[in-house]
């Protein structure tokens, strides 16, 4: 179906904005369960702004949610083509989501290059809003059509709504005070009201919020309200909408909510871990994106007592970083895959002089520069052994966006407690995704206790009494530590070889072995002092953590691990780690659904591995890993359990979406999955054997 | 620093400062409180720098000067990078970090940011600092960190075994430059007066009081303090600085500048510095010039003059001036830093979890 606007039509939209918004129409909305909606415009019509006040609202009416920013590196590409396309998608829903969804049902494109790059993903029968003025002769070329998309046969299989919005919102804002060309900049705010319209949002939080955004701007606010309003008015007046429609509240577990990003959750956590430990936050760190969103949201946090230092390059930041743990603050350096490709020197010292240090990789496609802006899971390997020497570390990666707040607390916990550079592997889509996050009573977050030497812990055979910077607790090895400013203690370290206990210099070869092999089983440990794995049955969850458990969301039951390996349990295990949670476990759900029961177990910490994986993973006959990356987990447990493993690959620089890993799932347990090393999700794509 | 400005500095230290410091108490045993001396700053551990090295009079002139300042060795760091200077940190009996090649300033701006209260060295050598350092060099220089930076420069590449340095003259021939260096050689002290130093000194190793004297100011500098320090390698590079520092050619050829004095030297001070009508300063006979010989003035906040008088000498070889060139107040950085939390404290109160969890918009799920 199209439609087309009428003058006619234009001046109700008009007169119905000059009446503030009221309904002239009565119109019981159409209950959806879900709704995935994909914002598309050039990189300066405001399309992530509408996005994420869309969610906001949302998210204020108490829907589920997760969204999906994804957006070109250029900062402004050549306006109009589809390299300066940015998109912004969210899935609403009255149940527990954990993606931000696939097959838009509906695209809003604000110019032909938007409907370009984007048409690909709308199923067909889905809705395109589109802003008809711009599709003239140059936006076309621009956008590669040859023809207009909205006046041949190209978008017969979509519902197509063609709104002037640039004109309607020039209309409205006339009498606002503002020039025609910044008027134009209003037209986002013209889509979002006609969304909010379409969908029942409620337009009084967003209304709130451009009065906030905007505070000193009058112009700016009285331009936006008006277009907002307008928007609005047009979709209840214009009547080209025949239904309009509504997602209901989700079921979510009691409580007091935010919608928050994994950025903002990380930068949360690290000030969590700071109170929690009673030692002060410091933050060494160079932009980059998709990481700099932490030093922006921490910089803002000085009333917390964090320090944060732009320092001249990556180098400098983690060194930083780790001087100030020397100091006996929490060393904190935050970064994406160039960046800890810089710092790996620093972490090795950081490594030999046994002192905490958090490093923040925040994962984007690579190599080189790659794609800056998009996500991809590509340095688990690189943060195993990216390192001269044996230069072991704990790894841990958060599974949602919300999930990065206990995950940097837990980092801050592991590279305290031990005394270790931990890396911390988010990516790109955690990042900049957002979900609802059930906020913490701040006083159920456990205290870190972190005890600095005090005394001298060595005497000599003559009785003087020396402090010995490498003697250890002999439960987790964790050298002693005193920071500069104790009394007696005065002592020197460096990345030379140090003699076990004393610290003196070392070339002995037995002591190096030693070491190496005492600073490799000091990280090894950390498996006591970690949550066993956690496997999700059809039954319910077993082995549930706090870093991870669906309990937390959908209230799935606890089963117990006897009873499940002793009966008649899959044989399939879907192995996951990191941001693939969200498509693993949706897909695990519509594999289930088909009365196909496999099982699901997700990893949180990286290195070490939980004690009881081996154990885990030998009751299956079947191990599918699922990355976003050539295999990088697949290779760690092929290498250290000696069992094989079906690697699934996809190396898009986008996340998975449900379906397709729901079909490689299906075609496993039917026994279709090609004999290849690394089975790819593209079709196109030959899948890689070495044999 | 006198006492009373020592004492209000302590004072001024972050209140997160003395939370720390509740967590460090001060041991029942060990050195006292008083005054303390040479030993009290030398570790145990044995000197391994070669036998004639310039690196053990500057050791000993830090040991000696570290007694009269107004400090204390739990109080006190040195950070090196890598380097035969590098090794300084394992002789003194302070805190101390033996880090990695070039990043001692990235390191120590770290802690120095964390910890106001201590008071930092950094050592390093002409490759170190000026070459894979040299970015970290600059930056902390221009943010003015509260560390004190010793460069000892001795023109070469001493623990790798002899490659030209950075500071090498052009034409040097090495192991790896057989048929010379091509490379123009750094000035250390324009290079930390271009990058806006506070506090900007030269000396040398064979002037043990000129040494302690200089190594006082720095630590009584209240910002970042930069030390060239001309340091003789007696294996790869002996005798790179006799032009200037042989006994007997000091006296004519080592200009000792002295805030608010003409600057003149040789026996009888028959010499000077003087500016041309060009603005281009040169070395005068102080006779019959008086009226022309340049003030020296460290304190001058713009650093043009400092900056000619760091390039009069084109290397050891021409008269060379030692002592301070520049001193300037600017606002230390941590200070700096300190003040934004406070104000932020202030204006928000003290951060708490509950209001940061709460402080975007929330919704209830009843």
């Amino acid at each position: 179906m199209t439609d087309t606007i009428t003058n006619e039509k234009a001046a109700k939209a008009k007169e119905a904005e000059k009446t503030n918004g009221t309904s002239s129409k009565e119109q019981k909305p159409e209950e959806l369960s879900r709704l995935v909606i994909r914002f598309a415009g050039d990189s300066g019509d405001g399309m992530q702004l509408t996005g994420t006040q869309f969610t906001s609202t949302s998210a204020f009416m108490g829907n589920d949610l997760a969204t999906f920013p994804d957006f070109p590196a250029e900062i402004r590409a050549p306006a109009g083509t589809v390299h300066g396309v940015s998109a912004f998608q969210v899935q609403i829903s009255d149940h527990d989501i954990t993606t931000p969804g696939e097959d838009p049902s509906v695209l809003v494109a604000m110019n032909p290059a938007a409907l370009q790059s984007e048409l690909h993903r709308i199923p067909k029968g889905g809705t395109l809003i589109v802003n008809e003025d711009t599709f003239d002769e140059r936006n076309l070329e621009k956008a590669g059509f040859t023809k207009n998309p909205l006046e041949d046969s190209t978008l017969d299989d979509f519902t197509v709504f063609k709104v002037p919005m640039t004109s309607l919102t020039k209309e409205v804002c006339k009498d606002k005070g503002v020039k025609p060309r910044d008027a134009e900049r209003s037209k986002n705010f013209f889509a979002l009201g006609l969304i909010s319209w379409l969908y029942s949002r409620s337009i009084d939080s967003t209304l709130e919020w451009i009065e906030k955004q905007f505070a000193g701007k009058e112009m700016i606010i009285n331009a936006n309200t008006a277009a907002f309003k307008a928007g609005h008015a047009f979709g209840e007046t214009a009547e080209m909408f025949d239904a309009r429609y509504d997602v209901p509240s989700a079921k979510l577990p009691p409580g007091t909510y935010t919608n928050i990003t994994g950025n903002t959750a990380l930068s949360w956590g690290l000030l969590a871990a700071s109170e929690k430990s009673k030692l002060p936050l410091f933050l060494g760190s160079y932009p980059i994106t998709p990481a700099s969103d932490i030093l922006h949201e921490l910089s803002s946090k000085k009333h917390f007592g964090v320090k944060t230092l732009q320092a001249e390059d990556e180098i400098a930041a983690i060194c930083a970083a780790l001087g100030a743990s020397y100091g006996g603050h929490i060393g904190v350096t935050t970064t994406s895959g160039p960046g800890v490709a810089l710092k790996a020197e620093t972490t090795g010292l950081a490594t030999s002089l046994e002192l905490p240090l958090v490093i923040v990789d925040v994962q984007r496609g690579g190599p080189s520069t790659g794609l800056p802006t998009k996500t991809e899971a590509t340095d688990l390997l690189l943060a195993y052994f990216g390192r001269h020497g044996e230069s072991p570390l704990p790894i841990v990666a958060p599974y949602s966006p919300s999930d990065c707040f206990l995950i940097a607390f837990e980092a801050v916990r592991i590279a305290l407690k031990y005394r270790t550079p931990t890396i911390l592997l988010s990516d790109a889509y955690l990042a900049n995704g957002s979900e609802p996050w059930l906020l913490p009573e701040a006083s159920d977050l456990p205290d870190i206790n972190i005890e600095f030497a005090t005394d001298y812990n060595h005497e000599h055979e003559d009785g003087r009494k020396d402090f010995w910077p490498y003697i250890r607790d002999p439960e987790t090895l964790a050298r002693d530590w005193a920071v500069p400013g104790t009394h007696g203690l005065m002592h020197r370290i460096g990345g030379l070889e140090k003699e076990d206990k004393s610290g003196n210099i070392s070339y002995d070869p037995h002591n190096h072995e030693a070491m190496t092999h005492i600073r490799a089983d000091k990280i090894e440990g950390i498996a006591k002092d970690i949550p066993g794995i956690w496997v999700n049955t059809a039954e319910g969850d077993i082995g549930g953590t706090q870093f991870i458990s669906n309990a937390a969301k959908s209230q799935e039951r606890e089963v117990s691990k006897e009873k499940h390996y002793n009966s008649d349990h899959p044989r399939l295990l879907v192995l996951g780690w990191g941001s693939t949670w969200g498509a693993i476990s949706s897909a695990v759900r519509k594999v289930r659904r088909e009365g196909v029961a496999i099982d699901y177990a997700h990893l949180t910490h990286l290195c070490p591995f939980p004690a009881d994986l081996g154990e885990i993973l030998s009751r299956y006959d079947e191990i599918i890993i699922p990355e976003v990356n050539m295999g990088q987990l697949a290779f760690l447990i092929r290498a250290k359990y000696l069992i094989n493993v079906r690697s699934i690959s996809k190396v898009q620089a986008q996340p998975y979406v449900a379906s397709e890993l729901k079909q490689i799932f299906m075609d496993a347990v039917a026994g279709k999955l090609p004999d290849d090393e690394i089975i790819n999700v593209n079709p196109n794509l030959s899948n890689r054997s070495f044999s | 620093m006198s006492e009373n400005e020592t004492q209000e500095t302590i004072e001024a230290t972050s209140k997160e400062v003395e939370e720390l410091a509740e967590k460090i108490p001060a041991s029942s045993n060990g050195a006292t409180n008083g005054k303390t001396t040479k030993e009290d700053w030398t570790s145990d551990q044995i000197v391994r720098w070669c036998p004639g090295c310039g690196d053990y009079s500057i050791l000993t002139a830090m040991q000696l000067a570290l007694p009269e300042l107004n400090t204390r060795p739990e109080k006190t760091v040195f950070i090196s990078g890598i380097g035969c200077a590098a090794r300084f940190p394992y002789y003194m009996e302070t805190y101390g970090i033996h880090g990695i090649h070039g990043r001692a300033p990235a390191i120590a701006t770290g802690l120095a940011i964390a910890r106001p209260d201590l008071d930092i060295w950094v050592i390093g050598g002409d490759g170190d600092m000026l070459s894979i350092g040299g970015n970290h060099l600059i930056h902390a220089l221009r943010r003015n960190v509260k560390i004190k930076i010793l460069l000892f420069n001795n023109q070469i590449y001493g623990l790798t075994k002899g490659q030209y340095s950075p500071t090498s003259e052009v034409g040097k021939i090495t192991k790896s430059t057989p048929l010379g260096s091509l490379d123009e050689p750094f000035n250390p002290i324009s290079i930390a007066l271009g990058a806006q130093a506070s506090f900007v000194a030269r000396t040398h190793d064979m002037n043990r009081a000129h040494m302690q004297k200089t190594f006082k100011q720095a630590f009584e500098h209240e910002g970042g303090a930069f030390v060239e320090i001309y340091q003789n390698c007696n294996v790869f590079n002996d005798g790179i600085f006799d032009g200037v520092l042989k006994k007997d050619r000091r006296e004519e050829m080592l200009i000792q500048l002295e805030d608010g004095k003409p600057i003149t030297f040789g026996a009888n001070g028959e010499r000077g510095v003087a500016m041309t009508n060009q603005g281009k300063l040169e070395v005068v006979d102080a006779a019959g010039n008086e009226d022309r010989l340049l003030i020296h003035e460290a304190g001058r906040h713009n650093p043009t003059l400092a900056f000619a008088l760091s390039q009069i000498a084109r290397g050891p070889f021409e008269p060379t001036p030692v002592g301070i060139f520049r001193q300037v107040r600017r606002e230390e950085y941590s200070d700096g830093i300190q003040k934004q939390l406070d104000y932020a404290q202030k204006s928000k109160g003290e951060g708490k979890l509950e209001e940061l969890f709460n402080s975007r918009s929330t919704w209830e799920v009843k």
